[in-house]
């Protein structure tokens, strides 16, 4: 299936050589791979078609810079494309909520069935609590059994849990519950009630719970257009599940024709979707995405960075997404310290050990895995297994600290011991050493090089014997391992990004 | 011995307004035209733009342009005969009813990620259970997501089909396993079990899953006697990752294709055929607990090809 796009680009570019333009040839060779990579994220059709033909536009005749081959040019071009297309970025060039005066600011959400509006009401609830608003949250919700249950203890657990001191009430009108289809319209009132309550208790925003509905039921879309007259809230969101393939354009645009949506917010990233649908739905709203939902619990909401998506999109790896995860994980002061080891060659099997204790506690290892750049597309096979893991952990731990510093002392005689006391057999240790040695090769190759270096150090890496590494069968070598954190120097996003701005 | 041989003849409302449009959708392109290249790819804009996925599509539409090219598919009918014939045969014959234990209690445990429609698809199932006469016992193995107990007694109340429930917050296993218990002390015929939503990617949960699964074998050995995935039609390629994991977690015998009433084609299926073979048992279509069909593979197809939106 797909793999790696700059591999399937090297491929449609061998027969360039270094220099030279990018002719309508090989590109068209190239938007092959990136129509099936688009197709493969989700994406829309028509909106790869449109996407492809814009890209070999602006590709034709491009200058291919001397110190870049053809295939990580038009990398560049495909991936600047995607951003522009998806930004801004969230609160880039406005702010993700923008707040009227006097309030209440009314936010309303819509979306289909299970998109994930009433967690999400929580979640921005929580966002609003913390920035010191106070905040009502009506449930306008009559449609689906309990949902006005849900709503009432989703607020409950903002008023709890979430941080902050501003006030977050809940408005709902149980008794109005009916069944399917037959509450119809009853909505606008409960709306309208809550906005009075709100006004009157002086809130800073009402969010509007509504019910899921069908893009091709007339009745249900009518009564979010009744909704949308007697309140005019002054956002209307649209909640969708970035797991949603090719009729996601079909829902937008239904939506967005009936209410004209002010924002989008893409919930459930936090699966491993390549994630089109923010594409896809960008292009047919033109709204803003706002928020990316990326878990059930009510802090579980992220900013939204086109970069990253293209970068996900692509199946590039969410690289900087990880190396936050390893932040959370490892101190500035023991990055740095491994940094420094690494860009020596110095990396000893003690820091190996600690980093992978690390990156266990970071998470499932195959959610992680999709964030790494050359693996997105091997996920499919990997088999992570945790027991594997720790036989690996036991090779290390039988080990003297001696020989964890300079694992070339492990002649024949001490790996026999090193078998012997975790069990394994020296196979086992042997593949071990081999491997560790060549990711201290690559990390020292890494660490000290720029952006190119580094991508042509993943590249070595996701070259490498992934079944060399025990517990790791099928992933490309240990990629990611120590890569990103010797990144965590550069701090702030807009840093770490700039590389991939700059690139023209 | 199969259940919803009844629901057979229902409704069917979601899948015959297709079949009316399909007229104006693919038919109606190649109806009386002489097949060609450019044809053929408008064919394959059905295919992708129904979620079938790069790969399948291209396997399909490469197969049609083989037998196009050498002349043994020339006519636009033909290509349609051909292509429903190609699709179909992915889909084996098999029984798509539910299964039905040797002794009472059947179990019948519903899975799936978060919003799927697990929920209403355990109360679609429940009441045509309950149509055909059988005693139904729920299960409100949601012990998590806020609200989700409610959701299912308002079913179990509306439907008058009794409920065993845990507190928020319980050990979903232990409920399956008071419920298992309940069920073979009250004699009931299915046990159905809700369980709570979760992505494939998270293994704890999943792990959980399994749990849950194998308290049911070790209170009845043959137990659970079906295990249902319950897919949303609009899934996009995703879920060829979630039918797998779930597929390794908790065996599953069957999918639920929810959601098939609006837009979306649910083409992923047949992608999802190429990884693991588990048959396609019920497919919904609303959300009111009759909105509930079993799935027929003619109509699944012709649906695809059909553009009346
Ligand atoms: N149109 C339509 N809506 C459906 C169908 N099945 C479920 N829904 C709706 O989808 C939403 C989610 O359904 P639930 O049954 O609560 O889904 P779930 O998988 O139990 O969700 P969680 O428990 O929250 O993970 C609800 O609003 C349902 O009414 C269907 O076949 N068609
Ligand atoms: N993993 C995950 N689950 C989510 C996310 N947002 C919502 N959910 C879950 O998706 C399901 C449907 O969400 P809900 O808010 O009830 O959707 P609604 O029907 O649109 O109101 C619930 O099980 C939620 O817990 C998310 O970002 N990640
Ligand atoms: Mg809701
Ligand atoms: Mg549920």
């Amino acid at each position: 299936m797909f793999e790696n796009l700059s591999d399937r680009f090297n491929n449609a570019f061998r027969n360039l050589s270094g220099r030279g333009r990018i002719t309508e040839d090989n590109v068209r060779d190239a938007m092959r791979e990136v129509r099936t990579a688009l197709l493969e994220a989700d994406v829309h059709l028509d909106v790869v078609k449109e996407f492809c033909d814009e890209v070999q536009r602006d590709a034709l005749g491009q200058e291919v810079t001397k110190s870049l081959k053809p295939s990580q040019e038009m990398i560049g071009i495909v991936h600047k494309r995607l951003v522009d297309l998806m930004g801004p970025a969230t609160g880039e060039g406005d702010t993700p909520i923008m707040m009227v005066d006097p309030g209440p600011t009314v936010i309303m959400m819509s979306g289909l069935q299970g998109s994930g509006k009433t967690t999400t009401c929580g979640k921005l609830a929580a966002y609003l609590k913390k920035r010191g608003k106070n905040v009502m949250v009506a449930a306008a919700d009559l449609q689906r059994p309990a949902a006005v249950d849900q709503l009432r203890i989703v607020v409950e657990q903002v008023q709890n849990e979430a941080k902050g001191n501003a006030r977050v009430e809940f408005y709902g009108e149980p008794d109005k519950c009916a069944e399917y289809g037959k509450a119809v319209g009853v909505a606008v009132q409960v709306c309208q009630r809550a906005l009075r309550e709100a006004r009157q208790q002086k809130m800073d925003v009402l969010i509007l719970d509504t019910a899921g509905r069908l893009h091709i039921n007339n009745e249900l879309m009518g009564e979010l257009d009744a909704v949308n007259r007697a309140i005019n809230p002054h956002q209307i969101f649209l909640v969708v599940d970035a797991m949603i393939g090719q009729d996601a354009v079909n829902s937008a645009k239904a939506f967005h024709e009936r209410l004209a949506i002010d924002g989008v917010i893409l919930t459930k990233f936090d699966s491993d979707t390549r994630g089109g649908a923010a594409l896809s739905v960008k292009k047919i709203t033109g709204a803003p995405i706002k928020f990316l939902g990326v878990g059930e619990k009510i802090d579980a909401l992220e900013a939204f960075h086109p970069e990253r998506m293209a970068s996900r999109i692509l199946g590039m790896g969410d690289v900087v997404s990880l190396v936050e995860k390893a932040q959370q994980e490892v101190s500035e002061e023991e990055a740095e310290k491994m940094a420094e080891k690494m860009s020596k060659g110095k990396l000893t099997m003690d820091d190996f050990l600690k980093q992978l204790r690390s990156i266990r506690r970071m998470g499932p290892m195959k959610q992680l895995l999709g964030m790494l750049p050359g693996v997105g597309s091997a996920l499919k096979d990997v088999n992570v297994d945790d027991k594997q893991l720790d036989q690996l952990e036991g090779i290390v731990n039988s080990m003297t600290a001696e020989e964890r510093d300079d694992i070339k002392l492990l002649n024949k005689s001490r790996t026999r011991r090193v078998a012997k006391g975790s069990g394994t057999q020296t196979s086992d240790v042997g593949r071990l050493t081999k491997q560790f040695e060549m990711i201290q090769k690559m990390t020292k190759q890494m660490s000290g090089s720029g952006m190119m270096g580094k991508m042509k150090a993943m590249k070595e890496m996701s070259k490498g014997d992934a079944s060399m590494m025990p517990g790791m069968e099928g992933m490309k070598g240990l990629p990611g391992f120590g890569s990103g954190r010797a990144s965590t120097k550069t701090k702030s996003h807009k840093s770490r990004f700039k590389p991939r701005k700059k690139r023209k | 011995m199969g259940l919803f041989r009844s629901a057979v003849n229902k409704i069917r409302k979601g899948l015959s307004r297709t079949r009316e449009a399909f007229s104006g959708g693919l038919r109606g392109l190649l109806f009386g035209k002489t097949l060609s290249e450019e044809l053929i790819d408008e064919i394959e804009i059905y295919l992708i733009t129904a979620d079938v996925g790069v790969k399948t599509s291209t396997e399909i539409i490469e197969s049609l342009r083989t037998e196009f090219r050498t002349g043994r598919v020339s006519r636009g009918e033909d290509a349609i005969d051909y292509l429903k014939q190609q699709l179909k045969s992915r889909w084996s014959d098999v029984d798509r009813s539910l299964a039905v234990a040797t002794k009472k209690p059947t179990v019948i445990l519903v899975a799936g990620i978060n919003g799927a429609g697990k929920t209403t698809s355990v109360a679609k199932i429940a009441k045509s259970l309950r149509d055909e006469g059988r005693s139904v016992l729920l299960a409100a193995a949601d012990t998590f997501r806020a609200g989700a107990v409610e959701q299912l007694a308002i079913w179990s109340d509306r439907l008058g089909v009794e409920m065993i429930r845990g507190a928020t917050g319980a050990d979903p296993a232990s409920v399956v396993y008071d419920a298992t218990d309940a069920a073979i002390a009250r004699g009931v015929d299915v046990l159905l079990i809700d369980t709570a939503g979760r992505l494939h990617t998270q293994e704890n949960l999943m792990r959980q899953l399994t749990k849950i699964r194998n308290v049911i074998g070790k209170k009845i050995p043959d137990g659970p006697h079906e295990v249902l995935l319950v897919l949303d039609a609009t899934s996009g390629q995703n879920a060829v990752n979630q039918a797998k994991i779930f597929n390794e977690a908790i065996d599953i015998t069957g999918i639920f294709l929810a959601k098939l009433d609006g837009t979306a084609k649910g083409g992923i299926i047949l992608a999802i055929r190429e990884t693991i073979d588990v048959p396609v048992k019920l497919v919904g279509v609303g959300e009111t607990p009759d909105d509930v069909e079993p799935f027929d593979p003619d109509a699944f197809i012709d649906a695809m090809f059909d553009r009346g939106e």
